[in-house]
């Protein structure tokens, strides 16, 4: 279970407060959406999750399975089961995707106390998985993401999120820039690992893609706070009417 | 035109440490080199071509002392089928070389063809390097070819079976070694060439490589990683219609390494390419000038170096493209670019470019970074170390370098190399 209590965060170089109280708890089993104008914050959530620099946590706690998210280096983060599908996925010259996929699998393993993976064993379970996202063996070969389209970025996203088996999946914007088949796929991904030990934050401007991926719970984010949580229907008021009556209503 | 007095007197100092061998039908082109120092002296710190690399021990009359040092691994290439030509301190062994003979080639001590009239020899010794003193002097490489007092000749009339490996022992605190090899590939024949090892406390090799036409040479040489080791060594390398040369350095550790290339294309559709990978930590000074004649056409050239640098080291790239007239079709890249891992270290580099014909195509670039914060993070965030995430990225960085090898086993020799150095230095 992921819990957010009063989040409060600001950049680390200027006074800029971005996150501003978010609370939020996501329980094992659960899909939630995150809905919200372009700034309100969504992404440095994610990122203050996964431990990105640059951001100073102000108050407030995030825990995973009653552990201290914050305290811990991603990587840290990354074996104790959090996982972020990147809104803008990085390309690493040099670093073949398979290399960098087996690396990312046995450190966490390891992490973990457990066996490293078999080189066949790997092999088997990547193909497997990236022909069930239409990822060609020619992509899993190319240096990570370098020369991917924006739709072949984001699958390689969940090839990773299927691979590493994490416990709390964060998903910003990973509908973005795929076609309608695509965006299928993605979802297939993603609904092949809703489990009932796994939880799930999925940021996402569009209702479409909740149509394949069907949230137990959605929240409007707007200027660094939860303003409104409900059912799978609100996330079909914001795609009829926008935002405005949300805000004007907190507001 | 009288020399300043300085490199005047520094020049006499070393060359009285110095005798020239007893040396047979190589006699005239070592007289002539030998006339080259006196009329260009040696370098000195005022000399532009040496203005990141202090020349001083390089030229001092001794070496300086190097301690030995034992690298706790394995030697490098040390399963590889490959004919070993081993010196220590600069002087041939033959107890430790394998049996010259190989299908394909003739390999023989410069020693020895020296009293015997070997007309390509001839032919060849001093002449690539005399050719290569101009338009910039090179008078390390000219005080070789007068006083090297061991080297091989090896001339390649086939396709041999398996690479021929120099092999350079350094087993002297004091050692001051001058090598001297001649390569000759004839028309459609084909070598690889190994070098490894530090060599000697202070080690000046030069190597003259004529590739005639359709014939193909790789080189792939490890420097040795005796901390205090020095060298300073040359290059020179001619190549006929639609020959290859293709040759990667990597150099781990020694306190200062200056590693001159100098490529002549003279043939139309030749192809050079001229790589290197330096990894550095503390007192390490390594220098990379490369000077690439296109004198045909439709001759490619690439230059590609990468350094990587912590702790105070040192990189420098001198490189340069030029361009004559009625090359034209050339295609020319360079790119020399630093990876620094703290604020101590530094890169230099002067890329040139001078082009006298109007039909090319040359780019160059050089850049000079920190460890990509982004990269990093997404590795990390993926549960990969900080550590080891780093030295992926380290190792992708030198990749473009490494991958100028073209034989498999070879490049993944050089990759295991500095992933030693890497799990040495983090
Ligand atoms: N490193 C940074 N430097 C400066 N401003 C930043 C930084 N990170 C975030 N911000 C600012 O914080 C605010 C929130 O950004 P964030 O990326 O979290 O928004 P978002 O909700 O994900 O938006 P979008 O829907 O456009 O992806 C924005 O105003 C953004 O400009
Ligand atoms: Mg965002």
């Amino acid at each position: 279970m992921l819990e957010i209590k009063n989040l409060h965060v600001k950049l680390e170089e200027e006074e800029k407060q971005i996150l501003k109280g978010v609370d939020l708890t996501v329980e094992d089993g659960k899909v939630h959406a995150i809905m919200g104008p372009n700034g309100s914050g969504k992404s440095t959530l994610s990122y203050v999750l996964s431990g990105r620099d640059g951001y100073e946590v102000t108050d407030g706690s995030a825990t995973l399975d009653g552990e201290d998210l914050l305290e811990m280096e991603p990587e840290e983060r990354a074996a104790a089961g959090v996982f972020l599908a990147f809104q803008y996925p990085v390309e690493i010259p040099g670093v073949g995707n398979m290399t960098f996929l087996r690396t990312a699998v046995n450190a966490q393993r390891k992490a973990r106390g457990e066996d490293e993976l078999s080189a066949a064993d790997f092999l088997k379970e990547v193909r497997a998985k990236a022909k069930s996202l239409k990822i060609d063996a020619d992509m899993l070969k190319r240096p990570v993401n370098v020369g991917f389209s924006g739709g072949e970025k984001k699958r390689n996203e969940i090839l990773q999120m299927a691979m590493l088996e994490p416990k709390m999946c964060i998903l910003d914007e990973t509908d973005s820039g795929l076609d309608v088949d695509a965006m299928k796929l993605v979802a297939e991904g993603v609904n092949a690992l809703r489990d009932e030990g796994r939880g799930f934050l999925v940021i996402t401007h569009y209702q479409r893609l909740l149509d394949h991926i069907k949230p137990d719970v959605v929240h409007i984010m707007a200027d660094g706070k939860i303003v409104k949580t409900g059912g799978p229907d609100l996330a079909l008021e914001v795609e009829n009417n926008g935002y405005a009556d949300i805000l004007a209503e907190v507001n | 035109m009288a020399l300043p007095e300085v490199k005047q007197t520094a020049t006499e100092a070393r060359l009285a440490n110095l005798v020239m061998p007893d040396a047979g039908c190589t006699r005239a082109a070592r007289e002539d080199a030998l006339a080259r120092v006196l009329e260009m002296g040696l370098p000195g710190r005022r000399d532009e071509y040496w203005k990141y690399t202090r020349p001083d021990t390089l030229v001092a009359p001794e070496a300086p002392r190097a301690a030995l040092f034992d690298p706790d691994e394995a030697m490098l290439f040390a399963d590889l089928d490959r004919l070993k030509i081993v010196f220590v301190d600069g002087v041939f062994s033959p107890e430790q070389s394998d049996d010259l003979t190989l299908e394909g080639v003739t390999i023989d001590r410069i020693e020895d063809i020296c009293f015997k009239d070997i007309h390509w020899a001839k032919e060849l010794y001093g002449v690539l390097e005399a050719r290569g003193q101009s338009p910039v002097q090179r008078p390390l490489a000219a005080l070789n070819t007068a006083f090297a007092a061991d080297g091989i000749a090896i001339h390649v009339s086939g396709k041999p079976s398996k690479p021929i490996s120099f092999i350079y022992r350094h087993a002297s605190e004091t050692s001051d070694a001058m090598l001297h090899h001649i390569i000759r590939v004839e028309s459609g024949a084909e070598v690889t060439i190994l070098e490894n090892g530090p060599a000697a406390s202070r080690f000046n090799k030069c190597m003259e490589i004529d590739i005639a036409d359709g014939g193909v040479l790789h080189h792939v040489r490890a420097q040795g990683r005796d901390h205090e080791r020095r060298a300073a060594t040359h290059m020179f390398t001619r190549l006929g219609q639609e020959s290859v040369y293709k040759s990667f350095t990597l150099t781990v550790n020694g306190v200062l390494t200056r590693n001159e290339q100098v490529v002549e294309l003279t043939g139309d559709d030749a192809v050079a390419h001229v790589a290197g990978a330096c990894v550095g930590d503390g007192d390490f000074h390594h220098d990379d000038t490369v000077f690439i004649t296109h004198d045909a056409v439709n001759c490619e050239s690439r230059q590609v170096f990468k350094k990587v640098l912590r702790n105070g080291a040192t990189g420098v790239f001198q490189g340069k493209i030029l361009v004559k007239e009625g090359a034209q079709k050339t295609d020319g890249y360079q790119i020399s670019q630093s990876l620094l891992l703290d604020d101590d270290s530094q890169f230099l580099a002067k890329p040139e470019l001078e082009i006298y014909a109007d039909d090319v195509a040359c780019s160059h670039g050089s850049t000079s970074g920190a460890i990509d914060e982004t990269a990093l993070f997404y590795l990390r965030s993926r549960g990969v170390p900080t550590k080891e995430a780093t030295n992926m990225l380290t190792l992708a960085f030198l990749a473009e370098a490494v991958d100028e090898i073209e034989d498999d086993a070879l490049s993944q020799a050089i990759v295991d190399r500095l992933e030693g150095w890497m799990s040495r230095h983090s």
